[in-house]
């Protein structure tokens, strides 16, 4: 992907963040465009749609919340959150709006790029891409096999649902709730013991490591991610 | 002591009191009228007033006082049994009795006012003492990281020419950390005010101890140079409804304590086990040095920082750790090991559930 043809929308009432924001994009070959408002933000978004957009969530006008709200009743490409509000509810919040993954303030500008380029990757595969390689770690969707160092790795129905599930949105954080949702059902909703249990079952078949999970991300409080 | 009596009494028991107690030292002298002269019975009388005015407050006190002279007058001063008084001496005598009283009554509670303006202002300068303290070592806390940045940026700024790329590297590596550690600081006053608002509430959900303790120790990774870590967790350990989010607060602020201020050769280790009744007990000892014995009881203390130490901090991350823990209903106790190391034991009672009743499936 040639960042040269990418465009950011960075919509933050920071003049400091925007600044900051702009120059360590542009150093890296992004095309930056800038709003301080929630008005202008969504007044620039209509008028030169973005590759995707970063928006904090504490706007001067209007909240990041409504602004993701109206963005997602057409806007389809990736947005990134970024927020000083830690708080797990403004998150979860903003996931399940259709963010597709959030930074809290103060964040490190390479782990900024790495979410970027995550989720434009995941946006230029194709839906239904059969074969998931990340690392060690090849999950083939078509023929439901998954592999570590090329060997087979036995998962139950439920494990490789969620791995699946996971694997299909690599590099997003998909919120407890979400999971539990689809994989067990609308009724399993407030059961989070039955991920908690199956996220440690298949970190001890897939990771190195099941301690330090380099393909399972554990976000506190918030849910689970891909990589 | 005139404090003690004072709560003891209301106003209105106050007045009760002082006249009672007029009264029955009237009736003391009356009945021994026989044996005491009506002059000894004035100085009866006046000390018991000054008495009262020792304790109680202006307004009873003036009342005895009153009370006093016109007792005196009507039973004991003679004539007897009228207000009337006939010789001059009498009158004289009358008239200095009842300014004696006064004057010692509104003396008295004059002298109190003074002692009670007195108490205030210690009262009010061990306060302001406290809050410079805080103030000071919170200042320094926020400010030293903030004097980094600018300095160094100042320098990288102004200096470019004359810095060797070694130099600039390692001044950018400072602004780096003072940042962090700003953040750190930030960080633990924001929880100190979530805990001080008194709106904390604990969302319980079923928490993973295994995936709790290794997050932390990943976030943490930086903070140790090197320092290991072990780590015991008890074999099928159940799943415990607790928050997250707090437990892991906790956790952090703990090792993250021990790894800035245990020696370099000393290990810390994690300790995750289940009680009888349900209990998580979270234990993180190290094999430092332990706490000064007459410390341990203020370590908890919000803003209390060790005497003779040299590293950096507010004073608040343990208070934190106290506070999420007994918001979650749990208790959390420190103590020295026998031979050396301090042992943070934490005791949290908690639903749980058990990891075989959930997984199975072929």
């Amino acid at each position: 992907m040639n960042p040269n043809a990418i465009e950011i929308l960075v919509i933050d009432d920071e003049p400091q963040i925007r600044k900051l924001l702009e120059i360590t994009l542009q150093s890296n070959g992004y095309k930056v465009r800038e709003a301080p408002t929630a008005r202008e933000g969504l007044a620039l978004a209509a008028s030169h749609p973005p590759d995707m957009i970063l928006l904090d969530l504490g706007l001067s006008d209007e909240s990041g919340h409504v602004v993701l709200q109206s963005l997602r009743q057409w806007y389809t490409r990736p947005v990134i959150i970024l927020s000083v509000q830690s708080s797990e509810e403004a998150i979860v919040t903003a996931l399940d709006l259709g963010a597709n993954d959030y930074l809290v303030k103060p964040f490190r500008s390479g782990e900024l790029l790495a979410r970027i380029r995550s989720v434009l990757r995941s946006a230029a595969t194709e839906p239904e891409e059969q074969l998931i390689v990340s690392g060690d770690l090849q999950i083939d969707l078509r023929l439901r096999i998954v592999k570590k160092n090329h060997e087979p790795v036995k998962l139950t129905g439920t494990e490789y649902s969620l791995l699946a599930l996971l694997a299909r949105n690599e590099g997003k954080v998909l919120t407890h709730q979400f999971l539990l949702r689809t994989i067990w059902g609308p009724s399993f909703v407030d059961q989070s013991q039955y991920l908690r249990v199956y996220v440690a079952q298949l970190r001890k078949k897939i990771e190195t490591d099941h301690n330090a999970p380099q393909h399972l991300i554990t976000e506190s409080g918030i849910g689970y991610r891909f990589v | 002591m005139s404090n003690f009596l004072l709560h003891k009494y209301t106003k209105k028991s106050q007045y009760i009191v002082s006249i009672s107690l007029i009264l029955s030292v009237a009736a003391l002298c009356y009945a021994l009228s026989d044996f005491i002269e009506y002059k000894v019975v004035a100085f009866l009388l006046l000390v018991l007033v000054s008495l009262i005015a020792m304790f109680f407050d202006i307004a009873p006190v003036v009342v005895a006082a009153c009370l006093s002279a016109v007792v005196w007058n009507y039973f004991f001063i003679p004539p007897r049994f009228t207000f009337a008084i006939q010789s001059t001496e009498n009158i004289l005598l009358f008239s200095m009795y009842f300014i004696i009283a006064m004057v010692n009554a509104v003396l008295t509670y004059k002298i109190r006012e003074i002692e009670k303006e007195a108490n205030r202002k210690t009262v009010r300068e061990n306060t302001l003492k406290l809050y410079d303290t805080l103030l000071n070592s919170l200042s320094h806390e926020l400010r030293t990281p903030i004097a980094t940045i600018i300095g160094a940026t100042d320098t990288l700024q102004e200096e470019k020419q004359k810095l060797s790329e070694a130099q600039s590297a390692e001044l950018l590596s400072e602004i780096s950390k003072a940042s962090i550690r700003l953040n750190r600081q930030v960080g633990n006053l924001l929880n100190m005010s979530r805990l001080e608002s008194g709106f904390l509430q604990p969302k319980k959900d079923w928490c993973d101890i295994n995936e709790l303790i290794y997050d932390v120790l990943n976030q943490l990774k930086d903070s140790f140079q090197h320092k290991p870590v072990e780590v015991h967790i008890k074999e099928n350990l159940p799943l415990f409804k607790l928050d997250y989010g707090l437990l892991e607060q906790v956790l952090h602020n703990l090792v993250y304590n021990a790894a800035v201020y245990i020696p370099k050769y000393a290990v810390i280790s994690i300790h995750a086990s289940v009680s009888k009744d349900n209990h998580l007990i979270l234990i993180v000892e190290d094999t430092g040095n332990g706490f000064p014995e007459d410390e341990i009881a203020h370590v908890f203390e919000k803003f209390y920082r060790l005497k003779n130490t040299h590293a950096g901090g507010t004073g608040l991350g343990l208070s934190i750790v106290k506070g999420f823990v007994e918001a979650m209903g749990g208790t959390i106790r420190l103590e020295n090991g026998e031979d050396y190391g301090a042992r943070f034991t934490i005791d949290i009672p908690a639903e749980v559930a058990h990891v075989n009743d959930i997984g199975h499936e072929s």
